[in-house]
């Protein structure tokens, strides 16, 4: 067996070391695992975690209402609609991203549990993140980033990425396309014995708890009503679990989830070719369906970021309309902020449109902008790389071929995916045809997928799965 | 020459075409899995070398010494036109509509 198969075979002894968490201990049924366990056994409160946050730089980050954008939304609205936009400016965080939230928990677990250092698989904000907070609590630091194509050329916002890490004082180790990011991450970590700062483990997601509870605080503080729907730029998921799972635990009514991707649909994620091709380096569909349909694709054994438990509604927008809505964020707003960060953004634009004037709907994040993550910088390296640019109707944009600018604020619109197809996939997922599901794991499949257990059962029977079933 | 304790790139090989996993797409498996590392040499060396560098995390790491002094030059690209016909369509849009 060569290093790579010898490395991966020692996964879960090594994932068991590195992040402190004994999954299988949560494992029951043929499929299923307690959920809730993972993160009631880390015994942290909402309030501690805001405490933490607060101490080192994370959090409390302001709420903003988009009058302007608004106004221009209400524009191409029906008499009586456009609800209010607002904001919440997270890149005003330390490192300047929500994903300090995340990675806020994860180095005070880090700490607590004397740890020297840790490592993080990201070429994404996650990694300043990371390197931000590890440099306050006096912790190593190592990134690994997939950053360059095999002729060496970098995607710019990565490159910006990697700066901040160093700037944090991180070690940035780059390499170029593939899905063996995660090899290497493995054989980092049982070379440093340091703390695997997941994305996808509970720390990862507790530190976004705090963001929903915010949003929801801060919207009745301005307003004195509670926002209609609230909308997640999602990719790998957690993002949109921890936000959710914030409002959940402070309100009871009914604000709705809704999740928000680029439209990269026929690019792979592992091609060389295709990788300096696509404008969005996260919050796209390339991610987003994958994780939401299987979250244990992630680094650790059982993901807490599951996407399909509380999502409400999923829309895509395209590349070249949540450039055009960068723009407007700075020329209507004054607020100048990275592209990725403002998918959600393009989506609120649209989705306003159908809500009353008097409904809100919150953009929860926002993230930083400059060299290299810039929507110039952006879209002067997609012209390089060959992709055409040009005005017209954004939906008939191809990723990879062409950015389409929309010719009219008119022609933004979020196009709805099928949650029930979505759902579909993620039961294929998780079962097999030589697994006998009880129970147990019927009811976790319904918590799985937020649906009901005659949904779960109709599925199982189109994949001709066996079961047993008792009311 | 570059002097030892110099801040620099090297680069080195994870795997070689042929050690890649069948799982990915034939035109990634068609390459090496490349991997670029910044630390100080611990040796003097000259660039192409074959060289071993300290990183900040206290790893000691070998590949090829490909840059010493690395720095950024990522920056706002060129100038792309459309850019401002877009601001131009919605400051239009916001005052004229």
């Amino acid at each position: 067996m060569n290093e790579y198969k010898e490395t991966l075979s020692r996964r879960n002894e090594i994932m068991k070391a590195s992040v402190g968490i004994d999954y299988d201990k949560y494992e029951y049924g043929n499929i299923a695992f307690d959920y809730e366990g993972l993160f009631s056994d880390l015994g942290y409160t909402i309030k501690q975690i805001r405490d933490i946050q607060l101490q080192y730089g994370v959090g409390a980050t302001p709420l903003k209402e988009l009058r302007n954008i608004t106004e221009l939304s209400r524009k191409f609205s029906n008499p009586g609609y456009g609800a209010r936009i607002f904001i919440k400016d997270e890149a005003l965080n330390d490192s300047g991203s929500f994903k300090a939230r995340r990675a806020s928990i994860a180095c005070y677990q880090a700490k607590q549990l004397g740890f020297v250092g840790v490592v993080v698989a990201t070429s994404g904000n996650y990694g300043a993140a990371v390197a931000s907070q590890a440099a306050k609590h006096g912790l190593k630091c190592i990134v690994i980033q997939e950053c360059y194509d095999s002729n060496g050329i970098g995607q710019p916002e990565i490159i910006e990425k990697a700066r901040a890490c160093e700037a944090y004082g991180a070690e940035v180790i780059q390499l170029s396309v593939g899905p063996e990011l995660f090899f290497m991450t493995l054989k980092i970590l049982e070379e440093t014995n340091y703390f695997n700062a997941s994305l996808y483990s509970p720390y990862g997601i507790l530190g976004i708890e705090t963001l929903g509870v915010e949003l929801i605080e801060d919207c009745l503080k301005l307003t004195g009503i509670l926002p209609h729907s609230v909308i997640c730029t999602n990719a790998g998921g957690g993002n949109l679990t921890g936000t959710a799972r914030g409002i959940k635990a402070v309100t009871d009514e009914d604000v709705k989830i809704i999740g928000a991707s680029v439209n990269l649909k026929g690019l792979h994620m592992a091609s060389d070719f295709d990788f300096n091709r696509k404008s969005f380096t996260t919050g796209h569909t390339g991610f987003g369906i994958p994780f939401m349909t299987n979250p244990d694709r992630s680094d650790v054994p059982r993901s807490a970021a599951r996407p399909l438990r509380y999502i409400d509604r999923y829309v895509t927008v395209n590349q070249g309309e949540v450039f055009y809505m960068t723009e407007a964020l700075v020329a209507l707003e004054g607020i100048e902020r990275g592209p990725a960060g403002n998918v959600s953004l393009a989506a609120a634009f649209s989705l306003a449109q159908e809500l009353p004037e008097d409904e809100i709907i919150i953009v929860q994040e926002t993230e930083y902008t400059g060299a290299g993550k810039h929507h110039q910088a952006q879209l002067s390296f997609a012209r390089q790389m060959g992709i055409e640019i040009k005005f017209g109707d954004p939906q008939t944009e191809i990723p990879g071929k062409s950015i389409i600018l929309p010719k009219s604020s008119k022609m933004i619109k979020a196009i709805n995916l099928d949650l029930d197809h979505i759902r579909k996939t993620l039961i294929r997922n998780l079962t097999s045809e030589n697994i006998t599901l009880t129970k147990v794991d019927i009811d976790f499949l319904v918590d799985e997928t937020n649906s009901s257990p005659q949904f779960v059962i109709n599925t199982l029977d189109e994949l001709k799965r066996r079961y047993v079933w008792t009311e | 020459m570059i002097k030892k304790g110099t801040w620099v790139q090297i680069k080195s090989i994870l795997l070689y075409a042929d050690q890649r996993p069948n799982n990915i797409p034939e035109v990634t498996r068609q390459v090496p899995l490349n991997c670029w590392v910044k630390g100080r040499l611990i040796r003097d060396a000259e660039i192409g070398d074959t060289v071993i560098v300290l990183t900040v995390t206290g790893r000691f790491v070998s590949g090829t010494l490909e840059i010493a002094h690395p720095t950024y030059s990522h920056n706002y690209g060129d100038f792309v036109p459309e850019l401002m016909h877009v601001r131009d369509i919605i400051i239009c849009e916001r005052d004229r509509l």
